[in-house]
């Protein structure tokens, strides 16, 4: 007999790790729609941006700031490093390559993922750095209701609030900002945007910088629960399901994508995990992600392709 | 005679060995229809480009509203006030017909981005000042039914009608058709037309349109220049042109 309570606590475990999922897709999506550009790189930015966080908290720390200061310059600190990144990214391998197929963009991307991992770790150091800027321990929830209560960790709270606001801006910056217009019309047409006047090199700079600061984000909920090490990188490969389940296009599909596959991993494992060998948490998102490509393979929210021939 | 809205100098461009264009001038006067005629391969299109910024001459300069430039940047050129549209309709597929016309506001708007994102004072008011712009060509090229609806579903007829409403959304100084008429029906065509005639009419809005269908070209245009093989070989009102034994020689071929 498997307890209401368990069921609760490994949903909302599931649904809350699903959040930091979404907020990895985030980023590929957001330079998808917005360039038409599979972004590789999106794990070594998150990366990159981990490690500008921590090496610049600690040394601020270590030179006598007090504790909020250090966390406002530090993240000030790593939103300049990601600006600097999205400059030369459009500057020296995106911008040269206007009017390309998207897949010389991607294999270009390829290229930026390496330089960044390297260039991450030569500057800011290698080694596994731990985060703290959210409370790490647990609440209790209904513990009259059910024995031993539901347990949620405050951390996962903290990361569903934040993807929740950033989302919302998101939203709203696509939907309502001329130049959220613009990004949107040159991921359609790189010619047709230049012959109304948006000048490209400008947006896929905003574009660079969105993700960037995305990725930031993503660092500083992962890092505080994975400490910042090189493997973060491998985030990159559990967007891809999420992606693939939620449609390469969509937000809110980068958003429902990622719960599906945190709830479904979750559950799962505690509830089919025994009878078969367990383990299914690493490979279930795929298996997911597989049937979604047999049925639809433009995902759930994604748009359809119609080509005309 | 009205004012010289644009010169174009000597202008030679070349993709390596290919010659797309030699030593063309011409100019086109503010407030006139005038047509680029010529073969395939004439280098219309590349003329076209040049214009745009798209492509940038080997030789040669252009003067636009008294300023003389070897080349400029497309978006140098669409903020001058040079719009146009394309050959192979090059609309936002994803988008709806509307916002595809919004995107040609894109440069006249001027409010900051978290206004915008908060849909206040001043930049709502400016949001709706340009929406009622954007209705006026929606309702002037009798689109209405179809403004919400992605352009990807549209057919050809109607995308190249979505694409001139982008192109006036800018309300350019100087309009650039390729070949508005090019793949539609007589129906089509007639409407095409009168939208042409409309636009430079009422709006004196200056046109340079590229064409093949010499029944349009004739009607439409005050004066024709006529490229082949990259030079210029007629340059001169419709009648004119016509009866060129230059011209007759290029389209038809000449028996040596």
């Amino acid at each position: 007999m498997i307890a209401l309570g368990q069921v609760l606590e490994v949903l909302i475990g599931g649904l809350m790790s699903g959040v930091l999922y979404s907020l990895v897709a985030l980023g590929f999506v957001l330079i998808f729609k917005a360039s038409g550009v599979f972004n590789f790189a999106q794990g070594a930015m998150v990366l990159l941006a981990g490690l500008a966080l921590v090496r610049s908290l600690d040394l601020l720390v270590s030179s006598g700031f007090s504790p909020w200061t250090a966390i406002i310059l530090g993240i000030g600190f790593a939103a300049v490093i990601m600006a600097i990144t999205a400059w030369l990214i459009e500057r020296f391998v995106v911008g040269p390559l206007v009017n390309q197929d998207g897949l010389t963009l991607f294999m270009s991307t390829i290229g930026v993922t390496f330089v960044l991992e390297g260039a991450a770790q030569m500057i800011f150091g290698s080694d596994v750095y731990p985060l703290r800027l959210f409370p790490t321990d647990v609440w209790l929830l209904f513990e009259s209701h059910f024995p031993g209560g539901i347990l949620v960790n405050k951390l996962d709270v903290w990361g569903a609030v934040i993807a929740g606001i950033l989302v919302a801006g998101l939203a709203i910056f696509f939907q309502r900002t001329k130049t959220g217009r613009a990004l949107r019309a040159v991921a359609d047409d790189h010619l047709a945007a230049q012959s109304v006047g948006i000048p490209i090199g400008w947006i896929w700079f905003v574009v660079w910088l969105v993700a960037g600061l995305v990725a930031l984000v993503a660092a500083i909920v992962w890092g505080t629960k994975l400490g910042v090490q090189f493997s973060i990188t491998f985030l990159a490969l559990k967007a891809l399901p999420v992606l693939i389940i939620g449609g390469l296009t969509s937000i809110p599909g980068a958003i429902v994508g990622g719960l599906i596959v945190g709830a479904g991993e979750k559950i799962a494992e505690v509830f089919l995990g025994s009878p078969i060998g367990g383990g299914i948490e690493y490979w279930f998102a795929y298996v997911l992600a597989l049937a979604v490509l047999l049925v639809r393979p433009q995902g759930l929210f994604g748009e359809r392709i119609i080509e005309r021939i | 005679m009205s004012e010289i809205l644009l010169e174009v100098q000597g202008v030679s461009l070349a993709f390596g060995g290919v010659k797309a264009l030699r030593d063309v001038s011409f100019d086109i006067r503010k407030g006139e229809v005038r047509a680029i005629i010529g073969p395939n391969g004439a280098g219309k299109t590349s003329m076209l480009n040049v214009i745009n910024g798209f492509y940038h001459p080997n030789h040669g300069a252009i003067t636009f509203k008294g300023r003389t430039r070897a080349q400029m940047q497309p978006f140098e050129a669409s903020r001058g006030g040079i719009a146009r549209t394309f050959q192979n309709v090059a609309l936002f597929k994803g988008m709806s017909a509307l916002d595809n016309i919004m995107a040609g506001r894109t440069l006249k708007m001027r409010r900051g981005l978290v206004w915008q994102m908060l849909r206040y004072g001043p930049a709502l008011a400016e949001e709706i000042e340009h929406r009622h712009r954007v209705e006026e060509i929606i309702d002037f090229l009798e689109i209405d039914a179809i403004r919400k609806v992605p352009v990807a579903r549209l057919p050809y007829g109607l995308q190249k009608r979505v694409e001139l409403g982008r192109a006036l959304a800018m309300e350019p100084d100087l309009l650039l058709l390729d070949e508005p008429m090019a793949g539609m029906n007589l129906e089509e065509k007639e409407d095409m037309s009168r939208f042409i005639i409309d636009v430079n009419l009422h709006y004196g809005m200056t046109i340079a349109l590229i064409e093949h269908d010499m029944a349009v070209v004739m009607d439409l245009s005050h004066r024709v220049v006529v490229l082949d093989h990259g030079v210029k070989i007629a340059d001169g009102t419709p009648d004119e042109v016509k009866k060129n034994q230059g011209v007759i020689d290029a389209y038809l071929g000449v028996v040596h």
